[in-house]
């Protein structure tokens, strides 16, 4: 479903080059659930993004379902971005403006479906988080755990095939990553190919599949886990 | 989704209502400043007889002085002498030609109470009525037979006739003007064109005259003109006979001519006269007479004072300041929004789609800036109506149309939109990951 080859990344700024990531190959195949570890810094969250559209790569290929990324315009990416993958970040990111039904709703929109689908895809995601009784509220209402399950059903109502996760469970204590986690391997056992970044070492073994990044690129094989352990 | 737009917008303005309340006030003064000073440019340049300005013309003939021309360059004199006013008035030539010249009578009012007193008068001939469109509430205007045999006939205006027969028809009624009687023929509607077209050589803005009667009766009756009189050459003796006979402009002609063939017919008719004249000594200077429709005459008179056009160019650049401004605050909030711009490019909003969110968000301030400006235009022109009011002509200024206020609001939305482009294109542009980074 993703395959990533050679893929650098480098930030410039006017002084320093970083290469956030360098020959990085990855293939990750429908239905995973794979952990992504590594120091920090090591380019975890860059893969992530790059994987999810929302920066492009410097050099080399990054194909999704097939299709070569970069031979789409912004048109396109959004487009995918908004059917195909789900987002869940670490620092939630609802819109602080929107009560929890609208925060939901907001890729929805962009999706164009009409009204009363919106509502049942609305509803059942929140049913699913277990916050269908919350849909008035505002997201300062909530607690760290509830606000990252709203973000998790915005992520999953437009029924994505992908969901990237950038350390979800960072913010919260460990009874709610718990649960999280729950929900992830729910979500897994649905068929929707999830990719997690984390710094736990006891979620990523929940995970089917663990790669190590190190100095922006990816050593992947059974032994990992213990390498990370060793590393963290 | 355009709905949707809008519940953003709103959403937006009310969690900035600061930043959203100057951006409006920045665009309505602009706006307001810009309106004011079009609104009187518009009324004071507005063509006061759309229906028939190309079809109406000014008569210009060159009488003037051999040594130098009437004005730089080489402008004919703007009125005619006596001799050549009444020549080509009676050759009848045109569809229609009128002269006249502004006097003074002494209205006597038939009550023992009411004291007389003095107005302006037009001494014109018989085609005026029909020529200038003037509108009637009572009777017409008087036939060439009038004209001819120097009947004392008179028309008058609507508020003369307010005020000597409270606004009843008063058509067959007598009226004594300086000690002799005229028989009032027609009473006219409301009417005052803006700018005194017919007149430009005298004050543009002021109201008709209260009363009309024949030229000939006025010229018999030597009535002395109220406007300019210009000699370049010295009046013989010989009294009024002389002063006839003379050099000296103070008449004013205008002819119709429906088409361009008769406007060619016309001016080779003047440009034959002037020859013929030459022949008796007359006409010294080289042929050179005008015809100028109502639009062009007003432009050679500069009936749009060339100040208004300084203040029209200092408000634009005002305006110009006021969206630069604007452009600075969008640019201000826009960047407060950055974490909500990725977000949503991250949930799958292109580009374009931000865009027309954040283009209907401008609207949105710029509608609210328009209605603002318009507002302030309102109370522009009451200020100038106060600052000014000892001018008659400024009450006349002082009324905004629907063109105008609806040129106001697109004008602040259009205004408001140019100054959104940038910031808005700045803000879609960004890396959607970029924000996002930041926990
Ligand atoms: N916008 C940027 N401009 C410049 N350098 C950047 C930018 N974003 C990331 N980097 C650099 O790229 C490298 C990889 O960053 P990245 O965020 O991918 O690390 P990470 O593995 O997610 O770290 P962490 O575990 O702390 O989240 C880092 O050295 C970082 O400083
Ligand atoms: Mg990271």
């Amino acid at each position: 479903m993703l395959q990533m080859n050679n893929v650098s990344k480098i930030y410039r700024t006017d002084t320093v080059e970083t290469h956030a990531l360098r020959e990085f190959s990855l293939k990750v195949e429908e239905g995973e659930f794979v952990s992504v570890t590594g120091p920090s810094g090591s380019g975890k969250t860059t893969f992530l993004n790059i994987a999810g559209l929302l920066e492009d790569l410097s050099s080399g290929t990054y194909e999704l379902d097939g299709r070569d990324i970069s031979k789409l315009n912004d048109r396109e990416r959004s487009k995918v971005r908004n059917e195909k993958i789900g987002f869940i970040f670490q620092s939630f990111n609802l819109i602080p403006e929107l009560n929890i039904f609208d925060n939901v709703d907001v890729p929805l929109r962009y999706r164009g479906f009409k009204a009363p689908e919106r509502r049942k895809r609305i509803e059942e995601s929140l049913e699913l988080v277990g916050l269908a009784s919350r849909l008035e509220h505002m997201p300062a209402q909530l607690s760290g755990g509830q606000q990252q399950r709203v973000a998790i059903a915005r992520a999953l109502a437009g029924e994505p095939r992908f969901l990237l996760a950038d350390e979800p469970t960072g913010n919260l204590d460990t009874n709610m990553a718990d649960s999280v986690m729950d929900l992830l391997g729910e979500i897994n056992s649905t068929g929707t190919t999830i990719i997690m970044v984390t710094h736990e070492l006891t979620l990523a073994t929940r995970a089917n599949r663990n790669i190590f990044v190190r100095d922006g690129s990816v050593s992947d094989g059974p032994g990992d886990l213990q390498l990370a352990a060793v590393a963290g | 989704m355009f709905r949707y737009y809008l519940r953003l917008g709103i959403l937006s303005i009310r969690a900035n209502p600061a930043l959203s309340a100057l951006m409006v006030a920045a665009i309505g003064i602009g706006i307001g400043a810009c309106m004011t000073i079009v609104t009187i440019q518009y009324i004071m340049s507005g063509n006061p007889i759309p229906e028939k300005s190309d079809q109406l013309f000014h008569v210009r003939v060159d009488s003037w002085d051999p040594a130098e021309p009437y004005d730089e360059p080489n402008e004919p004199p703007e009125q005619l002498t006596y001799l050549d006013a009444t020549a080509l008035h009676a050759a009848g030539r045109a569809n229609r030609q009128v002269i006249s010249f502004l006097s003074s009578r002494v209205v006597q009012p038939a009550g023992e109470d009411s004291k007389p007193f003095q107005t302006q008068s037009r001494a014109t001939t018989a085609d005026f009525f029909a020529m200038f469109n003037v509108p009637f509430a009572h009777g017409s205007g008087w036939d060439k037979s009038a004209d001819d045999t120097q009947e004392r006939v008179v028309v008058i205006g609507q508020a003369l006739n307010e005020q000597l027969f409270g606004g009843e028809n008063s058509v067959g009624e007598l009226l004594t003007l300086s000690g002799e009687p005229y028989r009032i023929v027609g009473v006219l509607d409301e009417w005052s064109p803006v700018p005194l077209f017919y007149d430009l050589n005298n004050n543009e803005y002021n109201d008709p005259a209260a009363l009309f009667l024949p030229f000939s009766v006025a010229v018999a009756g030597e009535h002395g003109s109220a406007g300019n009189t210009n000699c370049w050459k010295p009046i013989e003796d010989g009294g009024v006979e002389a002063f006839r006979n003379s050099e000296c402009i103070w008449i004013q002609m205008w002819a119709e001519l429906p088409g361009e063939a008769e406007k060619a017919a016309y001016l080779q008719f003047l440009d034959a006269y002037v020859e013929e004249q030459k022949l008796v000594g007359r006409f010294p200077r080289p042929l050179n007479n005008r015809l100028d429709n109502v639009e062009e005459w007003m432009d050679i008179n500069e009936v749009v004072d060339e100040d208004v056009s300084v203040l029209l160019g200092l408000a634009i650049l005002f305006l110009i300041v006021c969206l630069l401004n604007t452009v600075g605050l969008l640019l201000a909030k826009v960047m407060k929004r950055t974490k909500d711009i990725s977000l949503r490019r991250a949930l799958g909003a292109s580009k374009a789609t931000l865009f027309a969110q954040y283009i209907v968000e401008a609207s949105m301030i710029g509608l609210a800036g328009g209605v603002l400006g318009i507002g302030l235009t309102w109370l522009g022109l009451r200020g100038i109506e106060n600052l000014f009011s000892i001018f008659e002509f400024v009450q006349k200024l002082v009324v905004m149309d629907w063109v105008m206020v609806l040129a106001a609001v697109a004008l602040a939305i259009v205004s408001a939109l140019a100054a959104a482009l940038y910031p808005t294109w700045r803000a879609c542009s960004v890396t959607p990951a970029a924000q996002l980074r930041i926990q």
